[in-house]
């Protein structure tokens, strides 16, 4: 803890893991600061929360270095165990008990003390709008609220480090959207966050940094925008009614991908306002007639084609129309 | 070491609260519990306890005229306590099911603090289930001539019996992989009481059953209790109880214990 450089909250170099046959995690090496995001992004079955699962001591790895909060989790588990949370992907609460009892047996679990455990329950369950729901077991709670108790559970015992394993998953925008704003608040109280999701948006919106996981590998590193940079695929796409306007939209815009039978045009973009400004002027000026204009943002599908070369399933990307 | 001990301790009474919550909010299994030996109490002296008590009469019990209640009644209070036993296997292997063990295993808690909070909480409800069946033998007519430091002793028996049948049937609900395995699995712990001296007597049984009713450990730990509660001869078989019940825990609890460090499955 006394390094010079600044404090990391986990580090991994060649974490190995195989069930038989089957390598799940094939040499990752990870170098995450305290106080950021880390996201882990991938498919399923990519191997995240085997990942997740090794640095929160729940399994063993087969080989590689790793510290989490500057312990070995496969040597001093529980000195680990004492600085971490974890939300996992399937809900852990206990049904049996309502939601304030769930959080009262976490402040047991952490020796809070009677007086001390009531009022940190209390004040989590104001925090994560829990409140009219605390006298009721989870079997009547929504998906959002089920995901926000388990949450409340893991920050019962102020860990510095939480995992978060796809926390968004089949949850209503909303409740994405209040997940996302609980990740933020607690990056800003200081905590590091290891975020898996399948979810570029979520990763995007989150995360200081983004690791693409995909057989086994860390394919690409790197901030949003530096990810972003790297996959193909924002495009603008222009459909006509005159093959002459095709044409000539074709000739000006250069190196674009035409389809004549459609009547389409694929422009790059990186669909700012300010492309999409440039782009209808020269429309105008030119007194091109387009039908239709569609800017297409890469997604998860494009990231994978790009990096992997095998989209994870048939890409569907993320369209917003704008009649032109 | 002291301190891990006090964490340990403090770990599996937060435990217990947990199980017993469940237990007093969904009562229906210890209403199971007790209504197995109950069924049983009814069934063997009323329906079968006629016929079956004119072959026991000249030699169990404390003369040719007991009643076949005060020769049956040892070997059904025990059936209490397997009948527990049976209940640990399937509420150990429902709670692996659930996310919240992971969320347990995660945590700086002691591990055994988790199987230690399910046992305790299954003996306290077994042991409620057997005092409820020692009430109704008693109402029934059941007639022990025990002192008070031999109903103590029945009691300090049972319990043990009641603990190292549950640290068995834990381990076997957590071998099993599934709640509906995990309900068969401890079926002989079940039935084997009836393979010894707790219906009618060894004596009456074909010689190679004889044989193993008579080494088998629910016999001497059935001839006790009769011996504590009706007063005929315990002999050896309060130390070979005592033994048997000790081994059994440890086997048990050691069993338990390295299941549960498994890594869980995928």
């Amino acid at each position: 803890m006394t390094t010079s450089r600044p404090a990391r909250a986990i580090t991994a170099t060649g974490l190995r893991k195989a069930y038989g046959e089957q390598v799940v995690l094939d040499g990752i090496d990870l170098d995450i600061r305290e106080g950021t995001v880390f996201s882990l992004l991938g498919p399923n079955g990519a191997g995240k929360t085997t990942m997740v699962q090794i640095l929160s001591t729940l399994i063993r790895a087969d080989g590689g270095e790793f510290r989490v909060a500057g312990h070995d989790p496969a040597r001093e588990p529980d000195a680990v165990r004492a600085a971490i949370g974890v939300t996992g992907q399937f809900s852990a609460v206990d049904n049996l008990l309502t939601g304030e009892e769930n959080l009262l047996l976490m402040a047991d679990l952490h020796r809070l003390g009677r007086r001390e455990g009531r009022r940190r329950a209390a004040e989590l369950l104001e925090r994560f709008d829990l409140v009219e729901a605390a006298g009721k077991t989870p079997a009547t709670y929504s998906g959002g609220m089920r995901r926000r108790l388990d949450l409340a559970m893991t920050l019962v015992g102020e860990p510095r480090v939480i995992f978060l394993d796809e926390p968004t998953t089949g949850l209503d925008p909303r409740s994405r959207h209040t997940m996302w704003q609980i990740v933020r608040d607690l990056v800003a109280g200081g905590v590091t966050v290891f975020l898996t999701t399948q979810y570029l948006e979520e990763a995007d919106e989150l995360a200081d940094r983004i690791a693409v996981l995909n057989g086994g590998k860390l394919v690409a590193e790197g901030t949003a925008e530096e990810l972003k940079r790297r996959i193909p695929g924002g495009h603008v796409r222009l459909r006509f009614t005159r093959p002459e306007d095709l044409e000539r939209a074709a000739r000006a815009f250069g190196e674009v991908s035409r389809d004549d039978e459609a009547l389409t045009l694929q422009v790059p973009s990186d669909g700012s306002v300010r492309e999409l400004r440039s782009l209808l002027d020269w429309l105008d000026a030119e007194s091109v007639e387009a039908e239709e204009l569609s800017v297409h943002t890469p997604d998860l599908d494009d990231v994978f084609f790009a990096l992997t070369g095998t989209p994870t399933q048939q890409p569907q990307p993320t369209a917003r129309k704008v009649n032109a | 070491m002291s301190g891990a001990l006090i964490h340990t301790f403090s770990d599996s009474m937060t435990m217990l609260r947990r199980n017993l919550k469940h237990a007093l909010r969904y009562p229906a299994m210890t209403i199971t519990v007790a209504a197995m030996p109950v069924v049983m109490l009814l069934l063997f002296v009323y329906v079968f306890g006629g016929a079956l008590g004119t072959g026991v009469g000249p030699m169990g019990g404390s003369g040719g005229d007991a009643d076949y209640i005060d020769y049956a009644a040892p070997g059904i209070i025990l059936m209490a306590a397997t009948s527990g036993s049976l209940a640990m296997a399937v509420s150990i292997s429902v709670d692996m099911t659930e996310g919240i063990i992971n969320r347990f295993r995660t945590m700086a808690i002691s591990r055994a603090s988790v199987l230690v909070g399910h046992v305790v909480g299954s003996v306290l409800q077994t042991l409620v289930a057997i005092t409820l069946v020692t009430g109704l033998a008693l109402v029934m007519g059941f007639r022990p001539n025990a002192t008070v430091v031999e109903w103590l002793a029945v009691l300090g028996l049972l319990t043990l019996v009641t603990v190292a049948l549950t640290w068995l049937s834990a381990a076997m609900g957590l071998a099993c992989r599934s709640p509906e395995t995990a309900s068969n699995a401890p079926m002989p712990l079940q039935f084997l009481p009836f393979l010894g001296s707790a219906i009618v007597p060894t004596d009456s049984m074909p010689t190679g059953l004889r044989w193993f009713a008579e080494y088998q450990p629910y016999t001497p730990i059935i001839e006790t209790l009769r011996g504590l509660l009706m007063g005929t001869e315990i002999g050896n078989s309060g130390i070979i109880a005592v033994a048997w019940c000790v081994g059994l825990t440890v086997v048990g609890f050691l069993w338990a214990r390295a299941l549960f460090r498994r890594e869980p499955r995928r």
